[in-house]
């Protein structure tokens, strides 16, 4: 990638960011985490105000102006919980595997373009800490490696349900990784770039949420899928797993499981917001003031992390095998079939000259796409389920489990009653 | 100049230690209070399923075909993210092959979906 940097020349933003000296660097980093720690608290008491309007409570409402610092005093509480060590725990990975998960959590943060270019301290910057010509593999990369921390930990743990849970997450997020990689290739495509703040600066003629409708929509569903969050939170499903991966974990350990889950939210909206909403771009104007961008790149990803308070709200969690079948047999071919037409118009769009060649190529990669879409749409291949072999005769209840005909009600309305009923007190 | 990378590194590096920091301080912030019940894995109050001392042993994974058909995927993506990024320049040569690319994992998709290897028993 240094190769390709070095042809076409830096950018104007990787221009500006190798001119940081360290001082600034290490700034931006301790501020990016700062960051990460405030939204994290900010997002967690934002949530249980919103959940508790949607099921008609108030939420947290006591501890400092309007309940606002009630994650802060949880976290404090945390710190002074005792910390427990399993005796069936794996010591040395029960330790580290909440390290394991918060790392790659900030380092992920740092490709996130959060705004354009500022003066700090008289040093010309941009609000951003790295522009890296792979800034989206990294996300990619650090939300796959996140997930090492949860099963490591699950597996520790030394326990049936964090072990169980442990798995679900790691099943969750291959699953759904694959497709939330294929949506950001359209982008991808048309930014023409890796970088975050390239495809910022070529969303200036038109945001992709529109252009790339159907990338978008694969994008938010397996962003929820990818950071193990309502409706698709089976890894810590509590009505199945008590805790799911963090079950034995107390004090500051579960603590950094919780901040790594929430920082991973924050990343994967930011990073939403950057690919499809146009960074901190306002619509119909050029670049603003960089901190003006950034309080618009904020407004915009809090839009998302209110989409995730929402679902979480709204919708029952998935069972597992439904889970499962819309990763794998619903956003996967719809991704991978979107991405060839893309693949088409675009080459369709940019060839010049040998037109009939051009349409006739394109047409047999949507005749492809087309013929996929058809395989895909075929029934599955059904079994006769085999006949029940009763190991004796006691009385089963029936195995078939249709669901019965005309409710009771029903079937009393129908057939109205021959008694009359009952309309005074008898003497 | 400062090698982009290396901020990445101070980023790993300042989450390493605030979370090393808080794993380790943990048991000395915190009280202890020894109770050999509170030392048990949580199983809901039951006694805890028996396991082996070391470790918690081997357990079958049933999603192991998930697993293989995600390799292959990711394996595939990261080759769709070069062709994604030099498509402008590659023309209809780079479609044509990307469309031979993508046809070979999709067969092998499709393969694996017919034969039920995408069923969550």
């Amino acid at each position: 990638m240094n190769l390709l940097a070095q042809q076409d020349g830096m950018t104007h933003t990787q221009q500006l960011l190798a001119d940081d000296p360290i001082w600034l660097v290490l700034l931006k980093v301790v501020v990016l985490f700062a960051v990460g720690v405030v939204l994290t608290l900010f997002m967690i008491n934002w949530e249980r105000k919103v959940v508790g309007r949607m099921q008609q409570r108030p939420g947290p409402n006591r501890t400092g102006p309007g309940g606002w610092l009630q994650s802060l005093a949880d976290g404090l509480k945390l710190a002074f919980k005792e910390d427990i060590m399993p005796v069936l725990a794996d010591k040395k990975v029960y330790f580290l595997a909440p390290v394991i998960s918060t790392i790659p959590a900030f380092v992920a943060f740092s490709v996130i373009p959060f705004g354009g270019e500022v003066s700090i301290f008289g040093e010309r910057t941009v609000l951003q800490l790295v522009d890296l010509p792979v800034g989206v593999l990294v996300v990619l990369a650090c939300s796959s490696i996140g997930v090492y921390g949860i099963v490591l930990g699950g597996w520790a743990s030394g326990n049936p349900y964090s072990l169980l849970g442990a798995l679900r997450s790691a099943a969750q997020v291959i699953s759904y990784e694959i497709a939330l990689g294929l949506s950001v290739v359209g982008v991808i495509l048309y930014a023409g770039s890796l970088s975050t703040a390239d495809i910022v600066e070529a969303q200036s003629g038109g945001w992709y949420f529109y252009l790339l409708l159907p990338s978008f929509v694969i994008f938010v569903i397996s962003m929820v899928g990818e950071t193990n969050r309502a409706p698709f939170d089976l890894p810590e499903a509590e009505s199945e797993l008590v805790g799911g991966f963090h079950t034995e974990y107390t004090s500051l350990k579960f603590a950094l499981f919780f901040l790594a889950e929430y920082v991973n939210m924050v990343t994967v909206s930011a990073m939403a917001t950057t690919l499809f909403l146009g960074g901190g771009r306002i619509p119909f104007l050029g670049p603003v003031n960089g901190w003006i961008e950034f309080v618009v790149f904020i407004a915009k990803t809090l839009l998302f992390l209110f989409l995730f308070i929402w679902l979480r709200g709204t919708l029952p969690r998935f069972r597992y095998d439904q889970f499962m079948k819309l990763g794998w047999k619903v956003l996967v071919p719809v991704a991978l079939i979107w991405t060839m037409i893309v693949f088409a118009i675009r080459v369709f769009r940019t060839t010049t000259g040998a037109e009939s060649t051009a349409a006739l190529v394109i047409a047999i990669v949507l005749g492809f796409a087309a013929v996929l879409t058809i395989a895909f749409m075929l029934p599955d291949r059904t079994e006769d389920a085999a006949d029940v072999e009763l190991a004796s005769s006691y009385p089963v209840p029936p195995l078939d489990l249709a669901p019965p005909g005309r409710s009771r009600k029903r079937i009393a309305r129908a057939t109205p009653d021959p008694e009359p009923a009952l309309t005074g007190k008898e003497d | 100049m400062l090698d982009p990378y290396l901020a990445l590194l101070f980023m790993a590096l300042l989450a390493g230690a605030f979370a090393l920091f808080s794993v380790t301080a943990a048991p000395y912030i915190g009280p202890r209070r020894y109770n050999r019940a509170k030392l048990d894995s949580y199983e809901c109050g039951i006694e805890p399923s028996p396991k082996p001392v070391v470790g918690t042993g081997r357990m079958p994974v049933a999603y192991y075909l998930t697993a293989m058909l995600f390799i292959l995927f990711d394996i595939e993506l990261v080759f769709l993210y070069p062709y994604a990024v030099a498509a402008d320049s590659l023309g209809l040569f780079g479609l044509v092959a990307v469309t031979v690319y993508i046809a070979t994992i999709g067969f092998v998709y499709f393969y694996e979906w017919r034969r039920g290897g995408l069923e969550w028993d």
